[in-house]
């Protein structure tokens, strides 16, 4: 019942949408080569699907999108632990890592095509770059500002130094990290659509700038659709993932998850 | 070898001499030229007034600090580092809010999936000594500020350490909880039979838990005062209300008042 109620608002708020968007493509509303109606977008959606037109599209871009994304985290994580751990290696390469964050990575989205090709290869690349920096600078600042109450506690308790990181400072981290995967997630989407916009042969981002070609507007927002399900598909992913990992947050009072000791 | 002397002296367990102390870049030092001796199995209360060097000394004593000058030894070895010898309470909980109680208290040997039988033991002991036995599977985020300062007192012991250290326990509770929780750590020390060094602001909670006061203040920071407290153990919260614990607490408010009077001025 009460999920049932916390459902509805939502739904009623899309029904509103898709009546206005009927009535502004219906009879003396927009042409449909500019605002194609809803149900001509669901039909192209459904057909796409069906016939099987969408998915080496979809597969692509997910597989593209994945793999960036999980290489272009586990990269920024590591870095990230290096830097904050360690001063030398933050004296010789923060001030770049700050420069390139500033940044617009899908500037350098031609170049990426033509060193690696038009393939999948140049939009994995282009992907794990653009997730990159946000969980970079995550995981470092979240590592940096472990309470360092904590830490002196752990050092008069005589634990070493690899204990304090594994067991003090990675688990304060824990938050700004996943926070860092969650703003990753989308921008791994934008970064395989714009890779495949700027030149490839398959991908959703294809299919949307091809369909653009041939002003099928239903197609394209048929592949909008399919973006925005994957953007939150993944960002959920993400969040009830971190409502498993980092439970000691958020919900300060609640007693421990079952099976934990 | 020769024979010991009839009435050989206790040798102090902790030893401190001519310690001077500062911050980087602090200027006086926090502390200086202070020496310290502190006999086996007493239990000593550091009063003083806010920023006179209490939790720096503490620091120090943990191995968290290194001295610029003088020496510090505990049972004879020189303190060069963090000891397991010595057990520490924080003025704040300082408890690991991803681990249970049961792992809190257990970290100073192992978390309980990698600690041994006795660790676990141990901890279990521990924890039902300070009243959680109820508590040990929840996590930081579900316990109240006694609770958790009662967790802080059973990870210090963990190891059995020689010397406690503990810096305003209790600074944080009501009152109320300050004197059962007073009442606890009089009884543990008493099971333990280890040394205490107890810092507070309050002079009746020094005198309920100490054999002897100690006045740190100035700046730099020195002993301007140190005193017996010849009351009887157990002592119990009717202690409280004793003649000679009032007569002893106006004594000690006038020496800190003195003391005071008479260093630097604190800020
Ligand atoms: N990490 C630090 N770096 C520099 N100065 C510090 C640091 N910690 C403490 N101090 C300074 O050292 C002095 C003594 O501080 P300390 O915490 O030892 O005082 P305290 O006696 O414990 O005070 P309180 O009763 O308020 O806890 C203060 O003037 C404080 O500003
Ligand atoms: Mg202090």
């Amino acid at each position: 019942m009460r999920r049932l109620l916390a459902v509805l608002p939502p739904a009623a708020t899309f029904l509103a949408l898709w009546a206005a968007w009927s009535y502004a493509t219906g009879p003396g509303g927009l042409p449909s080569y500019l605002l194609p109606p809803p149900g001509a977008v669901a039909r192209a959606l459904w057909s796409g699907l069906a016939d099987g037109a969408f998915w080496p599209h979809i597969r692509f871009t997910l597989t593209a999108t994945l793999s960036g994304y999980l290489l272009g985290s586990l990269a920024a994580v590591i870095t990230g632990i290096l830097v904050a751990e360690s001063r030398l290696f933050e004296r010789f390469v923060f001030p770049y890592i700050v420069a390139v964050q500033a940044m617009p990575k899908v500037a350098l989205a031609p170049l990426i095509l033509v060193w690696f090709g038009f393939g999948l290869a140049s939009k994995v690349v282009l992907v794990g770059l653009i997730c990159f920096f946000p969980l970079l600078v995550n995981t470092i600042g979240g590592i940096r500002r472990a309470d360092p109450d904590l830490i002196a506690m752990a050092r008069a308790f005589s634990r070493p130094g690899w204990w304090i990181f594994l067991h003090i400072k990675l688990p304060a981290a824990a938050s700004a990290i996943f926070a860092g995967l969650e703003i990753g997630i989308v921008l791994a989407l934008i970064g395989a659509v714009v890779g495949e916009f700027v030149a490839s042969e398959r991908g959703v981002g294809y299919l949307i700038g091809s369909a653009t070609v041939n002003m099928n507007v239903a197609v394209m927002f048929a592949g909008v659709v399919v973006l925005a399900a994957f953007g939150v598909l993944g960002s959920s992913l993400i969040r009830a993932l971190q409502r498993r990992v980092v439970f000691w947050e958020g919900a300060r009072n609640d007693l421990p998850p079952a099976g934990r000791t | 070898m020769s024979v010991a002397p009839a009435v050989a002296p206790e040798p102090p367990v902790l030893a401190l001499s001519d310690v001077r102390f500062a911050y980087r870049g602090s200027e006086p030092p926090i502390l200086d030229a202070l020496t310290l001796d502190v006999a086996e199995g007493a239990f000593v209360a550091i009063l003083g007034p806010s920023g006179g060097g209490k939790s720096t000394l503490l620091k120090l004593l943990a191995g968290l600090e290194r001295p610029q000058a003088g020496t510090m030894t505990l049972a004879g070895t020189p303190i060069r580092g963090p000891r397991r010898e010595i057990g520490m309470v924080f003025q704040k909980p300082t408890l690991l809010p991803w681990r249970t109680v049961r792992d809190n208290v257990l970290l100073p040997a192992a978390f309980a999936s990698r600690a041994s039988d006795a660790e676990r033991a141990r901890a279990d002991h521990l924890i039902e000594t300070v009243g959680l036995a109820r508590a040990a599977a929840l996590y930081p985020g579900a316990l109240s500020g006694g609770m958790a300062q009662r967790v802080g007192l059973a990870r210090m012991l963990m190891h059995r350490p020689q010397l406690l250290l503990l810096d305003e326990p209790f600074s944080a509770l009501d009152a109320m909880t300050r004197e059962r929780l007073s009442l606890e750590l009089q009884r543990i020390w008493m099971e333990e039979r280890s040394t205490a060094l107890f810092v507070t602001h309050s002079i009746p909670e020094a005198l309920f838990l100490a054999d002897r006061i100690v006045v740190l203040a100035g700046r730099p920071g020195r002993i301007l005062a140190d005193m017996e407290v010849p009351l009887a153990r157990p002592r119990t919260l009717d202690s409280l209300g004793a003649p000679d614990f009032a007569r002893l607490a106006r004594q000690l408010r006038r020496l800190f008042d003195d003391s005071i009077a008479a260093g630097d001025p604190v800020r």
